[in-house]
């Protein structure tokens, strides 16, 4: 008999070129294995011979492969599937008529614990394990998430009580990079949208000869809604990945273990300041983003039109009011809390592995823009009923 | 950079001499580990004397380290209880727990350090969080337990500029910062040389003589075992169960063959003595 050897599938044919038969004899099943037991080759199909092992009198299965000229994997496959369907009726599986090479591959096979082998095959298989299995995801997500907010709402209270514990060094470093270090690209980003929002209203108002109400369009576009919307969604994909990003490592490296040994809350230690700093800084960054995406407005609808920069200046503030100004930044400082708790909660509940802090890091992106977007819907309505 | 130890001893530290007795310190009853509905061990039943070097061993994957997880309050047991100097450690609300964390020191497998902090501010922060201590002492303090690892100097470094080594010594250093009952150790020998594992046993035989520590290892290295052990705690993967608590010698010469086996490098004297068991 050849040795193992692996082969590409090619072909199924009519009549299988490798073959198993059963045949009973009393109490014991011999299956006769003949030909090339290779995955190019046609073979005989695996429920018929379980079927005939599952016949009440096998109580034994033994083997005969001396027919065998050459197998590949699909015999120890093979084999594999008559041993689960012989320990499942109790019969006794007889390695020792099987040659030295089929058998030692088919006990390396079998040594993984029956417990663990039916838990991977419920897992995949089974249509109502899969819905069940789902669901009950969705359910550990809901009671992983409502335990962070439960979590962070006690370091919370601590914080006003003055009793919570972290640096305030870190705090400060956490501000400088959630402030500070973020302005060029959200200026950058801001800018560029003012532009953008500056073309439409003067390809658009200009066919009127209204080019003046750019200002207006520009300025309630960005002041309302999108100056905090597009700090929320750079922030999220800057700072708010690089916190779950930070906090799945530190739990891969047992860092966070490591603060709970020594009696230290990590909510307290970890996350609090960084949801502090990103809600401090959201405010300020929108107010920011708001001033450079009025100057891109500017520049296109001075460039583009007749409207002057003083003419711009002066229209963009009769058309902005104080309610305006407000709801964004007042919005901002919502959006900045959920960006933070969503990449903190998604680095502190991430799997302990490399992937574990690449599912964190997209996970915490993906949540957090749909929540920017929610809750910004959700305002507008608030907005719409109360007349602002 | 120097990766040199320094020799401690009880004579030259001015630490309390440590003594061993016969009390237990921690008393495992009825302890089951599980995650979710996978049972990792079960009805583990064990204590662990105070001042003694205490190993729990067993094969890769058999829950040895998710035993320590437990020992350390990371995780609940599925059932049984914990009791740490008599008290109920397991079941303990969250205050009475903090309170008994704060007389462990934990030495994690990688060191575990916390990345953004130089090593000096690692072993500061246990003790400006927990203690009134003055900046002079803070800084005697954090002098003296790098010197007793071997890395005085090193204090203004941070964990990446330092060997797997050396982050493991500064992990002692900060397991050690607030003079703790019980010290753990999850593999401190993974991945080190013959010669740096050697020394890093030495110390943790240093440390539990000189400050009367109880030491819990979780290991499979036999070396260090056979070195440092004064009683063991053997694993079953395959019985999910503990097989056997004892001396090196008792494990070594066990009637259960796995345990024999593991103990003899996968080689069971018995068998090859002609008297397989």
């Amino acid at each position: 008999m050849e040795c193992l050897r692996l082969s590409h599938p090619k072909k199924s044919g009519v009549a299988p070129n490798a073959t198993a038969e059963v045949s009973i004899d009393s109490d014991v099943a011999k299956i006769t294995f003949k030909g090339a037991w290779l995955l190019s080759d046609t073979r005989t199909d695996i429920a018929g011979v379980v079927k005939e092992l599952n016949s009440d009198f096998v109580k034994k299965v033994r083997f005969d492969l001396s027919g065998v000229t050459t197998y590949d994997s699909s015999l120890i496959s093979f084999l594999l599937r008559v041993y689960e369907a012989s320990a499942q009726k109790n019969a006794d599986f007889d390695f020792k008529s099987l040659p030295q090479g089929p058998r030692s591959l088919l006990r390396l096979a079998v040594a993984v614990p029956e417990g663990e082998r039916k838990k991977e095959v419920q897992a995949s298989n089974n249509l109502i394990g899969i819905i069940s299995s789902r669901a009950m995801g969705v359910i550990d997500d809901f009671r992983s998430s409502a335990t962070f907010v439960g979590e962070a709402s006690i370091a919370a209270v601590k914080v006003a009580r003055h009793t919570a514990h972290f640096r305030m060094c870190d705090l400060m470093m956490l501000i400088q990079r959630a402030g500070p270090e973020a302005l060029p690209i959200v200026g950058f980003i801001s800018f560029l949208v003012g532009m953008i929002l500056g073309f439409v209203g003067v390809t658009s108002l200009g066919m009127y000869g209204s080019e003046i109400f750019v200002a207006d369009l520009v300025g309630i576009a960005m002041v309302r809604e999108l100056g905090a919307i597009m700090v929320a969604i750079v922030m999220a994909g800057r700072t708010g990945a690089a916190f779950a990003a930070e906090l799945a490592s530190m739990k891969v490296n047992e860092e966070i273990s490591a603060y709970r040994t020594f009696g230290i809350s990590p909510m307290e230690f970890l996350v609090i300041p960084r949801i502090i700093a990103l809600t401090l800084m959201f405010p300020l960054l929108t107010i920011f983003a708001d001033a450079i995406a009025l100057m891109g407005g500017m520049v296109v609808s001075v460039g583009l039109s007749d409207v002057s920069m003083d003419q711009y200046i002066n229209r963009t503030i009769s058309a902005l009011t104080l309610v305006q100004c407000s709801t964004g930044v007042g919005k901002s400082i919502v959006f900045g809390f959920i960006v933070a708790a969503v990449g903190c909660r998604m680095g502190m509940q991430a799997q302990t592995s490399s992937e574990g802090v690449g599912m964190a890091t997209t996970s915490s992106v993906v949540e957090s823009i749909k929540l920017i977007i929610i809750t910004d819907a959700i305002f507008a309505i608030i907005f719409v009923i109360f007349g602002i | 950079m120097g990766d040199a130890f320094t020799n401690i001893s009880a004579e030259n530290n001015p630490v309390v001499k440590g003594e061993k007795n016969g009390g237990d310190i921690f008393n495992v009853e009825g302890l089951t580990m599980a995650y979710g509905d996978y049972t990792v061990m079960r009805d583990l039943n064990f204590s662990v004397k105070k001042g003694e070097i205490f190993f729990i061993i067993g094969g890769s994957g058999c829950g040895k380290s998710t035993l320590l997880r437990h020992m350390i309050g990371l995780i609940k047991p599925a059932k049984g209880t914990i009791y740490f100097k008599g008290e109920n450690f397991s079941g303990a609300d969250q205050r009475k727990k903090t309170e008994m964390l704060r007389q462990f020191g934990v030495m994690y497998q990688g060191g575990a350090l916390w990345t953004s902090m130089t090593l000096a501010e690692n072993i500061a922060l246990p003790l400006t969080e927990f203690t009134d201590i003055t900046e002079k002492d803070l800084l005697d303090m954090i002098d003296l337990k790098l010197s007793l690892v071997g890395l005085n100097g090193f204090g203004a470094f941070y964990p990446s500029e330092i060997s797997g080594g050396m982050n493991k010594r500064a992990g002692l250093a900060r397991a050690m910062a607030l003079d703790p009952t019980v010290l753990f150790f999850d593999e401190p020998s993974a991945g080190l040389d013959p010669v740096s594992s050697r020394r890093l046993d030495e110390l943790i035989m240093e440390v539990r003589d000189s400050l009367g520590s109880t030491v819990i290892v979780v290991s499979h290295e036999l070396a260090s075992i056979s070195y440092l052990a004064d009683r063991i705690l053997f694993l079953d993967a395959s019985t999910k169960t503990q097989a056997q608590v004892g001396t090196y010698e008792e494990l070594l010469n066990s009637n259960i063959k796995d345990v024999r086996v593991f103990m003899n490098r996968g080689v069971d004297p018995r068998e090859k003595d002609g008297e397989a068991k």
